[in-house]
């Protein structure tokens, strides 16, 4: 479903070249759910957003549902990400001037989906706000705006979800519950769950766990809570 | 499709959310101010062109020395066109025992198409407007024509074998000539009562005149259709070849207005710039966000394309609605004001208020909006990506190539256009130069005072690049305040000059010059001061370099026109104070030699004549030669008698001649006109007030409207400074918020807030006053050809208008942002 290979990303600062990425190759599996873990700065984001297409590596190649989309340019890789995949992002990006519906219709409306509401209206029942569809991103808790990102994100039934320190904004009782939602929400569609995180819970709830550290993948990658060769 | 339906569902939700509010307002304020001063210049100039038909009385007036063909009425009739006859002869009129000359208009009923007669009961009475024209068997007098014979109203004179009674004073009429010529007091009567006087027979002096008045279009079909069929005695005058002087104060009104829409216009078109960054910076990670969610970057262009396509159509809307409104309000308030009643506006402001919204928008809006479009997906995850850039190339260029398409098509005037262009830019270069410094320098001050101080030149230091481009706006908003201000008063004033309060307001014609020393001394006994006055010498042009004039080929219309008149001709040893010598030598005071001629140098190009050549004038039967020794341009709206053709002393001083004096008498001395016209029968009185008023009445309607269009534009310079603060809200929210989480108390952040925008407003403030002097100076000289001097107000009133406005109105607009709770603006971030 998804497949790294020789992933390098270096970019130019002050000091000279700085390698974020180096040489990173995975491979994770149809309805696999991946952590990707390491210490802030060791490129963990980054990865994310080159296997998503939301950025270019320097070096390597990416393929996604079976497409290489670094051969992509970027409306390429949009047309890709509106028809399969999905994200959820710490800081939850919301359209602040949108209601929670109309923030989960977007995706649809994009897609030129003609029963947009009702599909969107559906999709915030399933994380339990069906009473807030009118609400503004302002008008609701943490907890609920991430909720309601985490509806944009499965409205389109996507094959791929990436999420981005998901519950890193909410309390840790608000990240258990928007955690189980994730992982039931993940289980019932049968998505591929690409997630970058700092919770040791939510990490082990995943398939796999892979470990980056200073821009490599570690030696050592752990399933299930185990390290395996 | 999908872009359309896309785009309109975020057009709804950003209308709702408020996200388009400040955006919308800048162009609908742009329209609004456009089409309001599209509609209302559209009437005030319509009405411009009423004034200057009744100094013909009409739109187009054929003049003739015989009868007209009767053709040309029907003709006038089948295009619709209103008309109307006089006709026009001296005569000598007779009451009693009392005879004297007058001038005889017989007038149809119709008369005037345009403008009104002034008449009144009594000698020197007090004027109305007349309604109508004499009655059959009635007559309405000049008041010189009573003073010479003595009578007052309801006296009955002779016209040949017709007894006339006099039933009204005539104190003024549109078409009154005023150039002098007019040597008896003139008499009007009906048109039809002409036969039963006996005088006119062929070969009489009689001026036959038809008189059309209709719109543009038929006017010039119909003047087309008669051009080519005039007799050689028959000629055309229209509008645009009326009065001199109307014409100079017309134009100078025109540009006066077409300044005051242009200055809102840029002023707009900076606003909607402002707002439009703002709206796009605020959309960055929506924009980012739909990427992520599958746009495609030619999708997101397409979608803001089209939402600005449906802001274009509802400001276009809303503007012309409230810009139809505003000038309707002004229009009013003008007519209460003045008494004139504006003719109704024609659609095109509408058209030019599309324009003005596609303008703003497509020069000012969509390069920030576009380019935000281009915004990587990857800032959903990395807030920390700059906004895409926008190259200082791409915005100023496009802005200013929308903005110039847009005034050219406005104004039709390049040379106004590279003058606004130039002070815009100019100003600009120098704002960016200036701005840059002080941000620099700056720096050094930052330790000289307390927090307040320190944070709000921090701001200014920090923002640097954005602090300069606010010291831009901020500077020419303000130069445009200035130049309405002050430049426009400065200027207003130095035009009004031109028509000085105490001048001559008595022409007198007709003097014996055995008459003059009496005459001069009852002036000097009656108001301390004696006329002015110059011989006037009636001659007609018979042979150029001794070529009779019919085989002389001039060089254009007028020149053909000036062969076919008796000219008046004057001779002096000093040069009249509003003429220069452009070529040749001035024969000076004193010269008594050999006969020389001065010549208006327009004249001369008109005859195709120059220095060196001789003309030969007929003066009472006599040929005079002389040789063209100097050519002068005059300005004829200084209200001083002017001569086309003057003469040397010495031998002139033995040609036929009668004086002609001009003096200003106090309007509550005019009474002493009749002892004057009883004292000295022959001597004819002008009395020019009635005309002068008439004048300035033109150019006080001018300057109403243009103070009334210029009310406007403050308004919209004061809407652009809201914007340009409004630009930084968002930051200052946030930056309050910081500081007050750190301890510092309101009104510590508010000092800062004070010193920044005192400090900003200042600048700008001494920005807009050089911009405001150069352009001033510029328009003054180059487009109104005046005189200006900078106002010794300019500078120190720039300064402190800047500091105040931008000081006030940057800290009241930042209240409500320094004010909000730190832990609500610290959760939206």
């Amino acid at each position: 479903m998804l497949r790294a290979a020789g992933l390098t990303k270096q970019v130019s600062s002050p000091e000279g070249i700085l390698t974020i990425l180096d040489d990173v190759s995975l491979n994770i599996g149809r309805a696999e759910s991946v952590a990707l873990v390491g210490p802030s700065g060791a490129g963990k984001t980054t990865l994310l957003a080159i296997l998503a297409g939301l950025d270019q590596p320097t070096r390597g190649r990416v393929w996604l549902c079976g497409e290489d989309i670094t051969a992509m340019d970027e409306d390429g890789r949009a047309l890709l990400r509106a028809r399969r995949v999905g994200f959820v992002f710490q800081s939850f990006h919301l359209v602040q001037s949108l209601t929670a519906l109309e923030n989960v219709m977007l995706p649809l409306e994009l897609a030129g989906e003609a029963r947009a509401a009702a599909v969107a209206r559906e999709t915030l029942a399933n994380v339990g706000l069906s009473a807030r569809v009118g609400h503004y991103p302002r008008q609701l808790s943490g907890g609920e705006q991430q909720r309601v990102a985490i509806a944009r994100a499965f409205v389109m039934r996507p094959e791929v979800l990436f999420a981005d320190e998901p519950t890193g904004n909410l309390d840790s009782a608000t990240g258990d519950r928007i955690g189980r939602l994730l992982f039931d929400l993940n289980a019932e569609a049968k998505t591929t769950l690409v997630l970058v995180t700092h919770e040791r819970d939510l990490a082990a709830r995943c398939d796999r766990t892979i470990r980056i550290e200073a821009g490599r993948v570690e030696a050592g990658e752990v399933e299930a809570g185990r390290v395996v060769a | 499709m999908k872009v359309l339906g896309f785009a309109l569902r975020a057009f709804r939700r950003d209308l709702r959310a408020g996200e388009l509010s400040i955006l919308l307002a800048a162009i609908i304020v742009a329209v609004t101010a456009m089409t309001a001063v599209g509609f209302f210049t559209d009437r005030v100039g319509g009405a411009m062109k009423d004034q200057a038909s009744q100094v013909l009385a009409a739109d187009l007036v054929l003049r003739s020395a015989g009868p007209i063909s009767p053709g040309y009425l029907s003709d006038a009739r089948a295009l619709g066109l209103e008309f109307a006859e006089t006709l026009a002869f001296p005569t000598v009129v007779v009451a009693g025992e009392q005879t004297t000359l007058a001038a005889i208009d017989a007038v149809s009923d119709t008369y005037p198409l345009r403008g009104q007669l002034t008449v009144a009961d009594t000698l020197f009475g007090n004027g109305r407007p007349a309604t109508g024209v004499p009655l059959r068997g009635e007559a309405w007098a000049e008041p010189g024509l009573l003073g010479r014979l003595g009578l007052e109203v309801g006296a009955s004179v002779s016209v040949g074998e017709r007894s006339l009674r006099i039933t009204r004073v005539l104190q003024y009429k549109p078409d009154q000539n005023i150039g002098f010529i007019n040597l008896a007091p003139g008499l009007m009567v009906n048109l039809a009562d002409v036969p039963s006087f006996g005088v006119v027979k062929p070969g009489s002096r009689v001026t036959y005149n038809q008189m059309y008045a209709g719109s543009d279009a038929q006017i010039a079909t119909f003047r087309k259709q008669l051009t080519p069929r005039l007799r050689p005695d028959e000629s055309l005058r229209g509008r645009e070849d009326a009065g001199d002087q109307i014409n100079a104060a017309i134009d100078r009104a025109q540009r006066f207005l077409t300044l005051a829409s242009l200055v809102t216009v840029i002023l707009a078109a900076v606003a909607a710039a402002m707002a439009a960054r703002r709206y796009a910076l605020r959309h960055l990670d929506n924009i980012a966000l739909l990427k992520t969610l599958g746009a495609t970057q030619s999708f997101v262009i397409a979608v803001t394309v089209t939402e600005l396509a449906f802001v274009i159509a509802l400001t276009s809307v809303v503007g012309v609605l409230l810009g139809y409104g505003a000038q309707y309000g002004l229009a009013v308030i003008a007519a209460e004001f003045v008494g004139f009643v504006l003719p109704p506006a024609t659609g095109q402001p509408f058209l030019l208020g599309v324009l003005t919204a596609a303008t703003v928008v497509v020069g000012f809006a969509l390069p920030h909006l576009l380019s935000v479009g281009t915004t990587p997906p990857l800032r959903v995850l990395r807030k920390d990506l700059p906004p895409p850039r926008l190259s200082a190339a791409v915005t100023y260029g496009v802005a200013l190539a929308a903005i110039g398409a847009l005034v050219l098509v406005i104004v039709r005037d390049p040379l106004l256009l590279g003058l606004i262009a130039g002070g815009v830019v100019g100003t600009a270069v120098v704002a960016f130069g200036l701005g840059w410094l002080l941000v620099r320098a700056l720096s050094r001050f930052r330790g000289a005072a307390g927090i307040a101080w320190r944070y709000g030149l921090a701001n200014i230091a920090r923002r640097g690049g954005e602090s300069v481009v606010q010291i831009v706006a901020f500077g020419l908003s303000l130069m445009v305040l200035l130049l309405l201000g002050v430049v426009r008063n400065d200027i207003l004033k130095t035009w009004e000059q031109t028509v000085p309060a105490n001048a001559p307001n008595q022409f007198m014609i007709n003097i014996e010059p055995d008459q003059l020393p009496g005459l001069k001394a009852f002036f000097q006994a009656e108001v301390g001061q004696e006329p002015v006055s110059l011989p006037l010498i009636r001659g007609r042009l018979t042979a150029v370099n001794g070529t009779p004039v019919k085989e002389v080929k001039v060089a254009n219309a007028q020149g053909a026109a000036f062969l076919q008149r008796e000219a008046n001709l004057t001779w002096t040893g000093t040069l009249p104070a509003s003429n220069v010598v452009t070529d040749g030598t001035w024969w000076g005071a004193g010269y008594a030699g050999p006969l020389q001629l001065s010549l208006d140098a327009e004249l001369a190009t008109n005859l195709g004549v120059k220095v060196g050549d001789s003309l030969t004038f007929n003066v009472a039967g006599e040929d005079i030669n002389a040789p063209i020794t100097s050519l002068r341009t005059i300005e004829w709206d200084s209200f001083q008698p002017n001569f086309y053709v003057v003469l040397s002393p010495g031998v002139s001083a033995d040609l036929p001649q009668t004086y002609l004096a001009s003096v200003f008498v106090p309007r509550d001395r005019v009474e002493m006109l009749s002892r004057l016209v009883r004292q000295f029968p022959g001597v004819t009185v002008l009395d020019l007030e009635v005309i002068l008023s008439q004048v300035r009445a033109v150019i006080d309607k001018a300057s109403m409207a243009v103070q009334y269009v210029f009310l406007f534009t403050l308004l919209a310079g004061v809407v652009v400074l809201l914007a340009a603060i409004q630009l930084t809200r968002d930051e200052r929210r946030f930056e309050s918020a910081i500081l007050h989480t750190l301890g510092a108390a309101r009104r510590k952040i508010l000092q800062g807030v004070a010193v920044e925008f005192v400090t900003l407003g200042s600048l700008a403030g001494v920005l807009a006053a050089v911009g405001a002097t150069l352009l001033g100076w510029g328009l003054a000289t180059y487009a109104f050809k005046l005189e200006y001097t900078v106002s010794a107000l300019l500078w120190p009133l720039g300064l402190a208008t800047g500091a105040l406005i931008v000081g006030i109105t940057g800290t009241l607009a930042t209240r409500k942002a320094v004010n909000e709770p730190p832990i609500a603006v610290l959760r939206d971030r």
